[in-house]
């Protein structure tokens, strides 16, 4: 493995970090500031690519496809708020568990009705299907740059959403305080629904992203809601900062564990047993550095004060 | 409401009675919900195409079929198998795409001296030391269709090759299958995760071991990334893409032109020139809207297997149709196909390639035959 070659899969990494970040983001803030335990964030990662992917068909646009999604995931979000979450936020955690789970069910279902079983199909334009050598002879698709510059751009916008505007202020406020926040004019209702709603329109932009790269079906965010899950432990529950952080982190720790540990084990067992352990050991890296973290820090490497 | 459903279950009852005598009955087994419903899909719409070719009947006698969705899960499939043997009474248990699903039904099915026809799935140890006669398989053995491609590469001179599968049993499987033929450096065996969504980072590191070949097996959805990621990746300049099982008629609808060249094996395609496949192609197409794949074009053979054993045996008699197709000579979409001593099929593998066909429609063109009669490795372990 050559010095190179370990940058690339760093590279990589922090591309899986930041699609696993859009998700975490708002699943983050309707964690630990709403109080809300919600499984369903994974299916607005299905929602975004299904939206990008059709109306990409349909305007025959890539790029319009993607700007038309965008509303298109913040207002299922919105209304998903509207229809069923806020009836739930006085109930008990395991009533919400309960109800988010069955919306996994129904919307994989409801995409299978409208959709059909068989995968979409999505592709990129021209345009973004080249390659540039980030580093001598490396080639890097364009398009995996772009998700990595826009995942960046997110995070950059909703940090300053969360720390530097007034409605990030009301957001802090109303996590601290509801009845006080409220009392001074706040619409604590609507402020709720809005963070729901950005929410979902950033997993809705993760499954845009992924839509070019994957198959676009039933299901397809499922795997990603439970390290994105992982991602919010290990940062803190409610931490923007600490989603950010843990994402990278999960994102080149998975990477690198894939790509090096069956190497590693080469070296002291036979090959055979090395490519059976390797690839098994892998997929518990994340998991593994989970509870070393919880171990160190129980409430994550950023808990959210107050 | 309690009256009137016991009334009707009481009429359901005479009923079966009445008609027990001269009709046959096919518990069809397949996946129909959750990710794998795809492929059940297509299944049922080619066992319904077989039946409207054969008016309704199986070996002119009256048909029916029951479905069953195993949803993926050996503790459901094994409680479908026994409610189609013990309280459906059925004659026949067809279908099961999952390896794993048919080594769970199995032993009970044909234990209990119903005949169990493979549409799919064919695991090594039901080919050899664990087979029982009572199992007829309309599908492969698992290693048949990767033996062909490790023929194919050898015979090609391919000098190098980097070996990528899912890490599970029938991953492993391909991969054994294929070095039984190919006698060239593999390079390196990488075993992915089952239902893994982004192969960048192991793309990065194949791309830096400049293999001449990459053979890869990736079934259903994983394929579809595996192969859009493989484009996008610029791999063509790198190493030549090899598959099984990972490039065919539900993953290319996803894929179009991102797949066009892949070579991969396969012992049927939709090109097959034969006067079955002609017709079931065009009514499958004309019907469904696109091209049927392998899993639909086995089942429509298992369906037509039963209608053989049925109208040469005279009788849906477990032991007289397990005879019939123990001989072979079996009418399929693959032409007439003949049987092992395991009751495996004996067939040609064809070297297949990813194409758009008149109307742009991306689907898979036979490019040449690897194996004629190829037989499986595991019939020799078998005795009834």
């Amino acid at each position: 493995m050559t010095f190179i070659l370990l940058l690339e899969q760093i590279f990589n990494g922090l591309q899986l970090g930041v699609t696993l970040f859009l998700i975490a983001a708002g699943l983050t803030l309707i964690l630990g500031i709403m109080d809300f335990v919600f499984l369903a964030h994974g299916a607005q990662v299905m929602i975004g690519a299904y939206a990008a992917a059709s109306l990409t068909a349909l305007t025959g646009n890539f790029y319009l496809g993607i700007l038309l999604a965008i509303p298109v995931t913040f207002a299922s979000g919105y209304l998903l708020e509207y229809l069923l979450i806020r009836h739930l936020y006085r109930r008990n955690h395991m009533d919400q568990v309960l109800a988010t789970f069955g919306l996994i069910l129904f919307f994989n279902e409801l995409i299978r009705i409208g959709f059909g079983p068989a995968a979409l199909f999505s592709s990129l334009p021209p345009s973004l299907s080249g390659f540039v050598n980030i580093l001598p002879e490396t080639p890097y698709p364009v398009f995996r740059l772009l998700v990595i510059a826009v995942g960046l751009a997110c995070a950059l916008g909703i940090h300053l959403l969360v720390a530097r505007t007034k409605i990030g202020a009301m957001v802090r406020a109303g996590a601290n305080n509801e009845t006080m926040t409220a009392a001074l004019g706040v619409n604590i209702r609507m402020l709720r629904r809005l963070v729901f709603a950005a929410g979902a329109c950033f997993a809705g932009i993760a499954g845009m992203m992924l839509g070019p790269l994957t198959a676009v079906e039933p299901g397809m965010g499922e795997p990603l809601l439970i390290l994105s899950l992982v991602v919010i432990i290990i940062g803190g529950i409610g931490s923007v900062r600490g989603a950010f952080v843990a994402a990278i982190l999960i994102g080149v720790v998975d990477t690198l564990g894939r790509v090096l540990l069956p190497v590693i084990l080469r070296g002291f067992m036979g090959q055979a047993a090395a490519d059976g352990a390797g690839p098994a050991l892998a997929s518990m890296m994340v998991y593994i550095l989970m509870s070393l973290v919880l171990v160190v820090r129980p409430s994550g490497l950023f808990p959210p004060k107050g | 409401m309690k009256t009137f459903s016991m009334a009707a279950a009481a009429t359901a009852m005479m009923m079966a009675g009445a008609v027990q005598a001269d009709t046959v009955k096919v518990g069809y087994m397949t996946t129909l919900s959750g990710s794998g419903g795809i492929i059940g899909k297509q299944m049922q719409n080619a066992v319904n195409l077989a039946m409207e070719h054969t008016g309704g009947t199986l070996g002119g006698m009256d048909a029916e079929v029951i479905f069953a969705d195993d949803q993926r899960k050996p503790d459901v499939a094994k409680q479908l198998a026994n409610r189609l043997v013990k309280s459906d009474r059925v004659d026949v248990i067809a279908g099961v795409i999952w390896s794993n699903l048919l080594m769970a039904i199995h032993k009970p099915v044909t234990r209990s001296g119903t005949l169990l026809i493979g549409s799919n799935a064919g695991p090594s140890p039901l080919a050899g030391k664990d087979c029982h006669k009572n199992f007829v398989s309309m599908s492969w053995q698992n290693d048949q269709t990767p033996e062909g491609m490790g023929k194919y590469m050898q015979d090609a001179g391919v000098k190098s090759v980097y070996l990528v599968a899912p890490n599970y049993q029938a991953g492993k499987d391909m991969m054994s299958g294929f070095k039984r033929h190919y006698k060239g450096e593999v390079v390196a065996e990488v075993y992915t995760k089952l239902g893994q969504s982004d192969f960048q980072a192991e793309l990065s590191t194949l791309r830096a071991s400049r293999p001449e070949a990459t053979f890869v097996f990736q079934p259903g959805g994983m394929g579809i990334n595996f192969v859009k990621q493989w484009h996008q990746a610029g791999m063509e300049q790198v190493s030549k893409l090899y598959t099984v099982f990972t490039v065919d008629n539900l993953s290319l609808p996803a894929l179009k032109e991102t797949a066009l060249g892949v070579v991969s094996t396969q012992t049927w395609s939709p090109d097959l020139d034969n006067e079955i496949n002609r017709r079931f192609v065009a009514d499958y197409k004309a019907k469904f809207g696109g091209y049927p794949s392998f899993y639909a074009a086995q089942a429509y053979d298992t369906m037509m297997a039963i209608d053989h054993a049925i109208a040469k045996a005279g009788s849906s008699d477990t032991e007289a149709m397990r005879a019939v197709l123990a001989e072979g000579g079996i009418p399929t979409t693959r032409g007439p196909l003949a049987m092992n001593s395991n009751q495996f099929p004996i067939q040609n593998v064809y070297l297949r390639e990813a194409v758009l066909d008149a109307d742009s429609m991306a689907t898979t063109r036979i490019t040449g035959t690897v194996f004629e009669n190829h037989a499986d490795a595991y019939a020799k372990d078998c005795q009834f």
